[in-house]
């Protein structure tokens, strides 16, 4: 049984959903306008197709990162897709989660998207955020914190990182065709990265 | 022979090459588009890619032909999803269109992998107009 994570992976999903148009508009500006319905799309078909019964948290993350390969469409696709399959594969047969689990996991979905989009922190991407969530994270864990007091540090640092990326250009993806002209919009990709955080941090502290 | 699979985030773009290469190489039953979303979105799906790099596979190897961007990454996830399969498959660095035609006229003749990517690969440079 893997209840919890079913739970938490359906809060991510219905926040993805709900912000579908503010995720299109913020790709609108920089990019080609379909972040937010092609993640809700994968989203509301990740929502149908795990479930509580699926044995252990890498099955029901695996089961997730195949979803959104073969649903989403976009950019976002390989790159979640893969993220959520990487981090499956650090998790495979757990049914409970340490502060040093979930260190992992996202150690590996962050190795995942790099490998996939050949990106760098500092080129206007999901990374702007997830590596300084990664880094406040473990800086949090390796003095003490709990997977909460983590998550709370992640989250700030990956807010901090969208406001990053409104202050460069975009050197990869539709983004990098406009230049500098990408400069004063926040990157989509981050701030969905960073929502996906924020709920996993509620849910937890929930 | 060698296989080919034709990634598009167009189903139309996809069907429609594959309809260009086999007026060309008729003989070629491996030549398979994966093209647009299931739901017939526009789009790139990794899974159904890495069905079609399986389904074109008659053991000689497939070459793999992406538009755009994503339908890179997709390929690449797709091979990936592959792991543990014993199919020796690769993408092409090519334009989509003349790249898949080279492939399919060079795959038709019985070349191997290399044949064929060097071929698809060698399109880059073709000027289309000689003034």
């Amino acid at each position: 049984m893997s209840t919890r994570i079913y739970d938490c992976l359906k809060c991510i999903g219905e926040k993805i959903i709900e912000n579908k148009d503010f995720l299109t508009d913020l790709d609108r500006e920089i990019g080609d306008a379909d972040h937010g319905v092609n993640m809700a799309r994968g989203f509301t078909a990740v929502i149908e197709k795990t479930s509580p019964d699926d044995p252990d948290i890498g099955a029901v993350l695996k089961k997730t990162g195949m979803t959104l390969l073969s649903t989403v469409g976009g950019a976002s696709g390989p790159l979640y897709g893969t993220a959520y399959m990487e981090a499956a594969k650090v998790l495979a047969g757990k049914d409970t989660l340490s502060a040093e689990d979930f260190k992992a996991a996202l150690e590996a979905a962050i190795a995942g998207i790099q490998k996939r989009g050949k990106a760098e922190k500092g080129e206007k991407t999901m990374l702007d955020s997830l590596i300084p969530a990664l880094d406040a994270y473990s800086a949090k864990i390796a003095e003490g914190g709990s997977l909460v007091d983590g998550l709370e540090k992640a989250c700030e640092a990956a807010e901090e990182g969208i406001e990053f990326t409104k202050t460069i250009a975009a050197t990869k993806g539709r983004a990098s065709y406009l230049g500098d002209r990408s400069i004063g919009h926040q990157d989509p990709g981050a701030t969905s990265a960073t929502m996906t955080l924020e709920v996993i941090r509620d849910f937890l502290k929930g | 022979m060698v296989g080919l699979v034709i990634v598009s985030h167009s189903s139309k773009i996809a069907d429609g090459i594959t309809d260009l290469t086999a007026q060309i190489a008729a003989a070629h039953k491996g030549i398979i588009a994966a093209g647009g979303m299931e739901d017939g979105e526009i789009g790139t799906d990794a899974v159904r890619i890495s069905e079609a790099i399986k389904k074109a596979n008659d053991g000689d190897g497939v070459v793999v032909l992406a538009d755009l961007g994503s339908g890179i990454m997709s390929a690449e996830t797709a091979i990936e999803l592959l792991d543990g399969e014993d199919i020796n498959v690769k993408l092409a660095d090519a334009p989509i269109v003349e790249g898949a035609i080279a492939a399919a006229v060079t795959a038709v003749c019985g070349q191997n992998m290399e044949a064929v990517i060097a071929a698809a690969e060698q399109t880059r440079a073709v000027k289309k107009i000689n003034s």
